[in-house]
C-alpha cells in the first residue's frame, strides 16, 4: 500500500485541513469546531484549524503562514464547492512554494450544510467526506498547468440583434469576427417588428443601421445562408467549418437591383413569404425584406421552373445582363476558420398557437399571432401597413390574449417576459391604426423595466380595455345575436368573478417563447448544455450568465431564456466583453487533468478511440499502441473508463486517488 | 386478445341502442368481448357525490372481477369510463382510499392489483383496429352524412388517454373512415347539462339547446355522441328545448350506431328505429341504402 512509505521518512505526508465556517453558511449546520478536531485525529493531519472565512485574505494567509511554520506538503480545505473557490486555494499553496494540486477540497457548503437540516448528521456526513479528501490527498502528485495561445478572432453565430451587438462591439475593438447567419439576411425577428416598446420608436430605424454597419465592417465577415457544420479544438484555439448554401446568385456579383426579381417567368409570387409569416406571397427569386443585409437576392430551388423542370426560359439572366450574378449551377461550399472563442446567439421562436386547440389557431382565419399582427402593423408588412383582416375590412374590436403558451402545465411553464409588454404595445399600435376597442386577457400584468409600468399606466389611459383572466376559449359559437358573425372570447374576469364572452373581430395570441426547434442540436456540435427546457446553460444565473460550462463558448440573447431587446444587447455585449477578454490575455492556462496511455500496458485494441468525443486519440501504426494528444484532450475521463485493459491513466484522477477516497467515505473511524 | 366487457346500467336501460350497435360493430370487425360476470354499478353520480369511498368500493368490484381473467375493459359509457379511471388513479395516489378499497374488497374474497387497463370503446377502434381497417369492411358508405362529433365531457376530461381534452378528434377519424363528413363543431366537450335538467330545468335545457342549434347552424344532420347522458338530455329534450327558444330537429345517435350501419347492420337491430327525431328521412336525403 503506498499509505504506509507516505507516513514517514524525509517525504512524510503532512496534511494541513482548514474548516471554514462560512459566516452561518456551514457554521449554523455543521459543528466546525467538532470537525476540526475529528481532523486533527487522522492520520498525517499535522495541523487543524477552523476560521471564520478560509477565502478572506487571513485566511488564506493563515494556510500560507502554517506551510512555512509546520512544513506541510498537502492541503484540505473544507467549505465551498471547488466551483467556487479552488482557484483561490491552489494560488495560496502556489505563493506559499507549494504545487497547487497537493490541494484537496472538500464541499460541506452545497454538498452538506445547504442541504441537511440535523446538525449532528450533518457534522457525521463532513467528517466522512473529510476523511476520504485527507486520504486522497496524500496521493496526489505535483502537476503543471500547460499554457497555449490564443487565437483573436470570434466566431458569432446568429446574426439577429445580439449577434449584430456583439459582433460590432468585438469589431470595433480591433478583432476579426467571422458573423455566421443560416437565413439569407441578418436581423431577426427584430428586424420583423414594426415599433418597439416602451418608447415606440421604429425598429428598422435603429436596426438597420447596425445591419448595414455589420455588412460593411472591414473586421467582420458575414456569412449568410451559411451554417456551422462542425467544431473541434479548445479554448483559444477553436476550428470550425462553416456550410455555405448555394444562393443560386453570385455574392459578389449581384448589386441588389432586383431586376431578377421583376422580371421572373412568375408575374405574382406564389409561396408564402417567409419574412411575412405567409401573409403574402414570394417569388422564386427574392430579397427577404427592402432593408436586408446583404442586399443579394436568394433563388428557392424548390419553388424555382428551371430546378423543377429544367425549361425554364430564365428572364432573371436576361434581366442580370453583363452582370452574369445568377449561377444555377452553384453548389454548397465550405470554408474552414480558426478562432479563439465563439458567441451563440441564436435566438428562439414562437410557440405554435395550432398546440393549443383553444386558442383557435389555425381554425378560424381571423385569429393572428402576435408576430403576424407586427407584420400586418409594419409599413413594408403584407398590408403595407393598415390592420385589416383576411377579408380586407378593418376589425372594430380586437382581443389580445396573453400567455399563448406561457405559464401553462400543458405547454410551456414559464414566464415568456415579452408578451405583456409586446401586447400592451400592439394595443396601442392597433388602436393607433384602427381605432378598435382593444381588449387584453391577461393573467398578471409583467411589467418590470424602465419606463415599461409608465407605458402600461399610458394604456390604461388611453382606454384600452384589461381582463384579468385565462381565456378558456376562442370560438364562433354565437349565443347573442350580438355575437353573430365574431369570435368570441370566453375567460373568467377573476377581479369581476363571473364569466365574461367577449364578442371581436379579431384575435390576436401573444405567444411565448421558445427555444429554437434544433437547439439540441446545436447544444451538441458546440459542446454546450441546455437546461431541461431547451434554453442553452449559463455557467452560473447570477454569477456568469453569458459563459458556459465550456471555456472560451459564450452565449447572450434569447437563446439562452427568453429576453428582450435591451436584455439581449446588454447580454451581447457582456458575451463581447467576455470574449474580449479572454483573447486579450493572448494566451490561456488548461487544467492538466488529461489522460495519458501507459504503454507498456496498452494492448492496442482501439476502443478508445471511438469514445473520445475531442478526436484527441489516435493510433501510432508502428507501436501499435493508442496515443493521446494532451493539447486535443479535456480530460472528461470516458477513455479511462471504457480501457479494457485499464491502461489509461488520467492526472489527478488516478486509479489509486479515486480508491483512496471511496476508502475514506467507507471507513468507519 | 379477448377484452373484459362491462355494459353498466345506461346501456341495459337508456342507453339500449348503443349497446346493441357496439355489439354489432365489435361482431363485425372482430373484436372479442366477454361480459364480466356479475358486474355491478359503476358507482357514479350518486355514489361518487355522497359517498365517495363506496363508490371507489364499487369500482373497484368491477375491476378486479375484470383482472381476473383480462387485460383490459372496455367501458362505453362514459360515466363508467370516468368512475373506473378515476378509481384506479385514486388507488394509486392516496394510501388510506387503497386500504378501505382493500378491506371491502377482502370481505368478499377478491383482490385488485391495478393489472387491468381501462379502454374507451372510441380507443379501442381507433388504435386497436384502426380506420384503415374499419374503412376496407365497410358495406354501406355514409355518402357525405354530415356530423357534429359531441364528445361531451367525461371521456378527455381530466383523463385524456388517448385523445385531445380540448379538441378530440376519435370519432371524426372514425366516422370519415365509413364516408361520413364532420362539420366545425366548437362545442364538441362543452357541458350538456348532466342532470341539470332535473335540479335547475332553465339551465339544463339552456345548455340543451346551445348544444343542438350550434349544430344544426353549422350543417350537422346528425350530432353523434359517446355519452348515454348526452344522448338522453340532447334527445329527450329537444323539443322541451326548442319551445324555450327556437325548434331544433337534429336526430342524436350512438357514434356506434353509425359504425354498425355501416358495417351492415340493419337498422332495427341497432336502434334507429327508437330516435324521437326520426333518422329515416336523413338517411333517404342521403341516399345511404342501409339494411
Amino acid at each position: 500500500m503506498p499509505e504506509i512509505s507516505l507516513l514517514s521518512g524525509p517525504e512524510a505526508v503532512r496534511v494541513g485541513f482548514y474548516v471554514c465556517h462560512c459566516g452561518t453558511n456551514i457554521g449554523g449546520t455543521v459543528d466546525v469546531k467538532a470537525l476540526a478536531g475529528y481532523a486533527a485525529s487522522l492520520p498525517r493531519v499535522a495541523v487543524s484549524r477552523d476560521y471564520k472565512y478560509m477565502c478572506s485574505d487571513p485566511g488564506q494567509a493563515l494556510i500560507e503562514q502554517d506551510i512555512a511554520d509546520h512544513k506541510l506538503n498537502r492541503v484540505v480545505v473544507a467549505s465551498c464547492s471547488p466551483l467556487l473557490h479552488e482557484a483561490t486555494f491552489r494560488r495560496a499553496l502556489g505563493r506559499a512554494g507549494l504545487n497547487p494540486f497537493f490541494l484537496q477540497m472538500v464541499n460541506i457548503r452545497e454538498h452538506v450544510s445547504w442541504v441537511h437540516l440535523d446538525k449532528k448528521a450533518a457534522t457525521e456526513k463532513a467528517q466522512d467526506l473529510v476523511r476520504a479528501a485527507v486520504r486522497r490527498v496524500a496521493l496526489h502528485k505535483p502537476l503543471q498547468k500547460r499554457r497555449v495561445d490564443i487565437n483573436p478572432s470570434v466566431l458569432v453565430v446568429g446574426g439577429g440583434i445580439a449577434g449584430i451587438h456583439a459582433a460590432l462591439t468585438l469589431a470595433d475593438a480591433g478583432k476579426q469576427v467571422y458573423l455566421v447567419e443560416r437565413e439569407p439576411t441578418i436581423g431577426g425577428h427584430m428586424a420583423m417588428f414594426d415599433k418597439t416598446f416602451p418608447t415606440l420608436d421604429c425598429a428598422a430605424c435603429i436596426l438597420t443601421p447596425k445591419m448595414t454597419a455589420v455588412g460593411s465592417h472591414p473586421n467582420i465577415k458575414l456569412w449568410t445562408y451559411s451554417e456551422v457544420v462542425k467544431v473541434d479544438g479548445y479554448v483559444g484555439n477553436y476550428k470550425v467549418q462553416v456550410k455555405h448554401k448555394p444562393r443560386y446568385v453570385i455574392d459578389d456579383l449581384c448589386i441588389g437591383c432586383q431586376e431578377c426579381i421583376a422580371a421572373c417567368v412568375y408575374k405574382e409570387g406564389k409561396t408564402p413569404d417567409e419574412f411575412n409569416l405567409g401573409l403574402s406571397k414570394r417569388k422564386p427569386v427574392y430579397l427577404p425584406f427592402p432593408q436586408a443585409v446583404p442586399q443579394k437576392v436568394v433563388i428557392d430551388r424548390d419553388t424555382c421552373i428551371e430546378f423543377k423542370s429544367g425549361k425554364c426560359k430564365k428572364t432573371c439572366i436576361e434581366a442580370c445582363g453583363d452582370r452574369l450574378a445568377i449561377d444555377f449551377k452553384q453548389k454548397e461550399t465550405f470554408d474552414e476558420i480558426e478562432i479563439g472563442a465563439i458567441i451563440l446567439t441564436t435566438g428562439f421562436k414562437t410557440f405554435a398557437p395550432e398546440r393549443n386547440p383553444y386558442s383557435g389557431y389555425g381554425r378560424y382565419p381571423n385569429v393572428y399571432t402576435s408576430l403576424e399582427v407586427e407584420r400586418l402593423i409594419n409599413a413594408s408588412g403584407p398590408t403595407g401597413g393598415e390592420v385589416i383582416l383576411r377579408d380586407g375590412k378593418k376589425p372594430a374590436s380586437v382581443g389580445i390574449i396573453h400567455c399563448v403558451g406561457s405559464r401553462d402545465a400543458n405547454t410551456n411553464r414559464w414566464c415568456s417576459k415579452v408578451c405583456c409588454m409586446y401586447s400592451l404595445k400592439l394595443a396601442h399600435l392597433i388602436k393607433e391604426h384602427t381605432g378598435a376597442e382593444v381588449f387584453n386577457f391577461y393573467i398578471d400584468m409583467r411589467t418590470p423595466g424602465k419606463g415599461y409600468e409608465e407605458f402600461y399606466d399610458r394604456l390604461l389611459d388611453e382606454g384600452v380595455h384589461f381582463v384579468r383572466g385565462r381565456v378558456a376559449e376562442v370560438s364562433d359559437w354565437a349565443v347573442h345575436p350580438s355575437e353573430e358573425g365574431k369570435l368570441v372570447i370566453r375567460a373568467e374576469d377573476t377581479l369581476a368573478g363571473f364569466v365574461r364572452r367577449i364578442p371581436v373581430d379579431m384575435v390576436v395570441l401573444s405567444v411565448g417563447l421558445e427555444p429554437q426547434a434544433d437547439a439540441q442540436d446545436v447544444r451538441r456540435l458546440f459542446n454546450i448544455s441546455c437546461a431541461s427546457e431547451g434554453w442553452f446553460l449559463e455557467r452560473h444565473p447570477k454569477l456568469a450568465p453569458v459563459s458556459t460550462f465550456t471555456e472560451g463558448i459564450y452565449i447572450a440573447g434569447a437563446c439562452q431564456g427568453p429576453k428582450d431587446i435591451p436584455d439581449s444587447v446588454a447580454q451581447a455585449g457582456a458575451a463581447a466583453a467576455e470574449a474580449l477578454a479572454l483573447i486579450d490575455a493572448k494566451s490561456v492556462e488548461l487544467e492538466p487533468y488529461t489522460a495519458s496511455i501507459l504503454e507498456e500496458e496498452c494492448s492496442g485494441c482501439k476502443s478508445c478511440i471511438s469514445l473520445c468525443p475531442y478526436q484527441a486519440i489516435a493510433f501510432v501504426e508502428e507501436k501499435k499502441r493508442a496515443y493521446i494528444n494532451e493539447v486535443l484532450c479535456k480530460g472528461c475521463g470516458t477513455c479511462v473508463a471504457g480501457c479494457p485493459s485499464g491502461s489509461i491513466k488520467q492526472n489527478f484522477f488516478e486509479d489509486e486517488e479515486i480508491f483512496e477516497e471511496i476508502e475514506g467515505v467507507l471507513a468507519y473511524a | 386478445m379477448k377484452y373484459a366487457y362491462y355494459p353498466g346500467c345506461s346501456l341495459r336501460g337508456t342507453g339500449r341502442a348503443y349497446e346493441e350497435s357496439l355489439l354489432a360493430v365489435f361482431r363485425a370487425l372482430e373484436v372479442e368481448v366477454e361480459e364480466i360476470d356479475d358486474w355491478n354499478c359503476c358507482g357514479a353520480t350518486t355514489y361518487m357525490s355522497v359517498d365517495e369511498l363506496t363508490s371507489y368500493a364499487l369500482a373497484s368490484r368491477n375491476l378486479a372481477l375484470a383482472e381476473r381473467d383480462h387485460s383490459e375493459i372496455i367501458a362505453p359509457c362514459a360515466a363508467c369510463y370516468l368512475v373506473l379511471n378515476k378509481t384506479q388513479h385514486y388507488i394509486r395516489d392516496y394510501p388510506d382510499i387503497k386500504l378501505v378499497v382493500t378491506r371491502a374488497l377482502d370481505a368478499i374474497g377478491l383482490k385488485y392489483h391495478d393489472k387491468v387497463r381501462v379502454r374507451h370503446p372510441l380507443d379501442v377502434l381507433l388504435n386497436d383496429v384502426g380506420p384503415k381497417a374499419i374503412a376496407a369492411k365497410v358495406k354501406v358508405p355514409l355518402n357525405g352524412l354530415k356530423i357534429a362529433p359531441y364528445y361531451g365531457c367525461q371521456i378527455v376530461r381530466p383523463y385524456s388517454t388517448f385523445d385531445d381534452q380540448g379538441d378530440p378528434t376519435s370519432m371524426e377519424r372514425l366516422l370519415e373512415a365509413c364516408g361520413a363528413k364532420t362539420v366545425h363543431y366548437p362545442l364538441k366537450t362543452t357541458c350538456c347539462g348532466g342532470s341539470q335538467k332535473g335540479t335547475l330545468p332553465e339551465v339544463g335545457l339552456d345548455l340543451i339547446h346551445y348544444l343542438l342549434s350550434e349544430a344544426q347552424k353549422n350543417g350537422a344532420e346528425v350530432i353523434t355522441t359517446v355519452c348515454p347522458l348526452c344522448q338522453f338530455n340532447l334527445e329527450s329534450f329537444q323539443k322541451e328545448a326548442g319551445d324555450r327558444h327556437h325548434p331544433t330537429a337534429v336526430p342524436v345517435l350512438y357514434f356506434s350506431q353509425l359504425l354498425a350501419l355501416a358495417l351492415g347492420a340493419p337498422a332495427d337491430a341497432i336502434g334507429l328505429q327508437r330516435g324521437f327525431v326520426p333518422i329515416g328521412p336523413v338517411f333517404a336525403n342521403k341516399e345511404i341504402a342501409y339494411a
